[in-house]
């Protein structure tokens, strides 16, 4: 049981992540292109942030002393703008512009077309440093705000994510979370076999960080672990979040072919199928046996 | 003649009479001075302090000097960062290591980020001597100039890099200033006009003009004297804004002259010249010599026997003036 978090509330989020979700696979039908697995994993952790942890303004994006939300793997950004509409950032119609010419919703969020979207990002290993630049300007000037940054596990390969995990490390910033999507996939394969990411504890303890690991689509697990973080003085915190990509749809889970693609257009047949995604929305709708009319 | 307007030193071509001092000393004054004026400016340095001369600014204001060490890509995003968030950040390195190992995080996240980050890229040029080819950046104007958003300029000499600084910390934009490590000739003054994306005519002429950047300028101007001589009028053209370039005072010099010369350090593909050649071949298609890098790496020597080796001396610039002068039809 969490300490931050009720059961009521934490059930209530449980149900806008699937929802989220539902939206999801329904922006990515649409656009015809887009990342499924990293988003349907993330979809708990980007609901705890803005129900529950962010302090933010949808009708005031630009506030000052707002907590800044730095999603350095941008290629999930569709489960972040399906999240951000239903906190009321933009109209949920919108979504379906995704992808689309003259759309606010690029493929990779640009901070300057999306209020709310703090910094351009997509290409990998960018993020961190970004986030630490705020931290520190914050430190600067006595701001109370948190910086959280979103990131991959495949863009841990990156030398320029060590190089910002060395600068955190070394100023202290302890006003600085860094969430890490284990998920374990990347999109050529599986992370271990890529580029062997572990021992990524010891990794970030010997770059001077707190480093904490959780189960990331157990939201309680993380709300905990975002509130810890905020406790501690001395060092900047990680939090290991091992998601499951494609969280909630049994075909997708653990399957890197996933990485890249949305329903319905995948290279292989399995990927082909027409009623994809109507299947993929019927099962999430059943989640935990939520409907289960539907499922039959 | 030299033009009044421009209120150059006295005894402008005798170069044993002019203090020497690189364009990099410029740059460490202008960082002092804007941080005098503005706290928001802040100063990250890659183990390169003394050396970029952001030392003065980490003297005079050790809270807003940010050291990262070897990191390059690293200060880009930090800087970026910081410049989101609402500080004017400026980053010292060496040319080829910063824009030139950084080029994409500057790309994404200083310009399609749209934050003003200040880069100073020194050591930029064959001058840089003796370190030889790896750190004599030669490709940097070009690596900036293709990116939207980013303003560029070169310095002619220390003062004018001093002006520059200032002017780039509070111009809003994303910003490269390319600097120098030689002594090069102080040979403006204080009074010297400077306002960012406006060329300056430092000398007056009919027959052609050189357009040039940086510490090479004063090579044009004692060409020039030298042309003068022999009986070829020739104006000399300070571009220190390469990038928005000041198209009007360029097309206007070449309707007078008819022939153009473009004298940097840099190399031919991509630089100051290519950026006169793009104005001009839309407006008003003129015969151009190129002087600068000719496609080419550089190597170690002293600066001088550099610039003279790869066809950027005095003797150089003349001969490719009388050549420009040569193709008029």
């Amino acid at each position: 049981m969490s300490q931050y978090i009720s059961d009521k509330k934490a059930e209530e989020l449980e149900i806008k992540a699937n929802e989220a979700r539902e939206l999801l696979i329904e922006m990515l039908t649409e656009a015809g292109s887009g990342h499924t697995a990293g988003s349907l994993g993330m979809a708990d952790i980007f609901t705890a942030m803005y129900f529950h942890i962010l302090n933010h303004d949808p009708k005031n994006p630009e506030q000052e002393d707002r907590d800044r939300l730095i999603l350095s793997n941008g290629h999930i950004t569709p489960i972040r703008y399906a999240v951000m509409a239903m906190a009321g950032y933009f109209p949920i119609e919108e979504l379906k512009t995704l992808r689309k010419f003259g759309t606010r919703l690029q493929g990779h969020p640009e901070k300057d077309r999306l209020p709310g979207v703090e910094t351009t990002s997509g290409p990998l290993g960018s993020g961190l440093g970004q986030a630490a630049g705020y931290a520190y300007a914050a430190k600067m000037d006595g701001k109370k705000f948190r910086t959280y940054c979103l990131m991959s596990d495949g863009e841990q390969d990156a030398g320029a994510t060590w190089e910002s995990a060395m600068f955190a490390g070394k100023y202290k910033l302890s006003n600085l979370t860094a969430i890490i999507d284990r998920n374990n996939i990347q999109i050529d394969g599986m992370t271990e076999n890529i580029m062997p990411l572990e021992n990524l504890h010891a990794k970030y303890e010997a770059f001077n960080w707190h480093v904490l690991e959780i189960d990331g689509n157990n939201i309680e697990a993380f709300v905990d672990a975002a509130n810890e973080a905020a406790a501690i003085y001395e060092k900047p915190t990680v939090i290991i979040a091992h998601t499951i990509p494609g969280k909630g749809i049994k075909e997708i889970e653990f399957d890197y072919r996933w990485h890249g693609i949305p329903p319905g257009a995948g290279p292989e047949d399995i990927f082909k199928k027409s009623e994809q995604a109507q299947k993929f929305l019927a099962e999430l709708r059943t989640l935990d046996g939520k409907i289960e009319s539907e499922h039959q | 003649m030299v033009n009044k307007e421009a209120r150059l030193v006295e005894n402008i071509l005798d170069k044993s009479k002019l203090e020497m001092l690189a364009t990099r000393v410029g740059y460490g004054k202008g960082l002092v001075q804007a941080g005098e004026k503005d706290d928001r400016v802040v100063v990250l340095c890659a183990d390169l302090t003394e050396s970029t001369n952001s030392h003065w600014f980490a003297e005079k204001f050790p809270e807003r000097f940010i050291q990262v060490g070897v990191a390059e890509q690293n200060m880009a995003l930090v800087a970026s960062g910081m410049a989101n968030y609402g500080k004017i950040p400026f980053i010292s390195s060496y040319a080829t290591f910063s824009p030139g190992r950084n080029n994409e995080q500057i790309r994404t996240n200083i310009c399609i980020n749209n934050v003003p980050v200040k880069i100073a890229g020194s050591h930029a040029g064959i001058s840089v001597g003796p370190d030889g080819a790896t750190h004599q950046a030669l490709e940097d104007i070009a690596l900036m100039r293709v990116i939207p958003r980013m303003v560029v300029i070169v310095p002619c000499d220390a003062i004018e890099a001093q002006k520059a600084t200032f002017a780039a910390a509070f111009n809003g934009q994303p910003t490269y200033i390319r600097l120098g490590r030689a002594k090069s000739p102080v040979f403006t003054t204080q009074d010297t006009p400077f306002e960012l994306g406006k060329a300056e005519i430092f000398r007056d002429g009919k027959d052609a003009v050189i357009i040039g950047c940086g510490m090479l300028l004063h090579n044009a101007l004692v060409a020039a004297e030298e042309l003068a001589g022999e009986g070829i009028d020739c104006a000399v053209i300070n571009s220190h804004t390469i990038k928005p370039i000041d198209e009007k005072t360029i097309i206007e010099a070449a309707q007078k002259t008819g022939a153009v010369v473009s004298v940097e350090e840099h190399q031919v593909n991509g630089g100051l010249g290519s950026a006169v050649a793009e104005v001009l071949s839309k407006n008003y298609p003129v015969p151009q010599e190129f002087i600068g890098i000719q496609d080419r790496f550089g190597e170690s020597g002293n600066p001088n026997e550099l610039v003279e080796a790869f066809g950027m001396g005095v003797g150089s610039i003349k001969e490719a003036v009388k050549k420009a002068i040569s193709r008029k039809k």
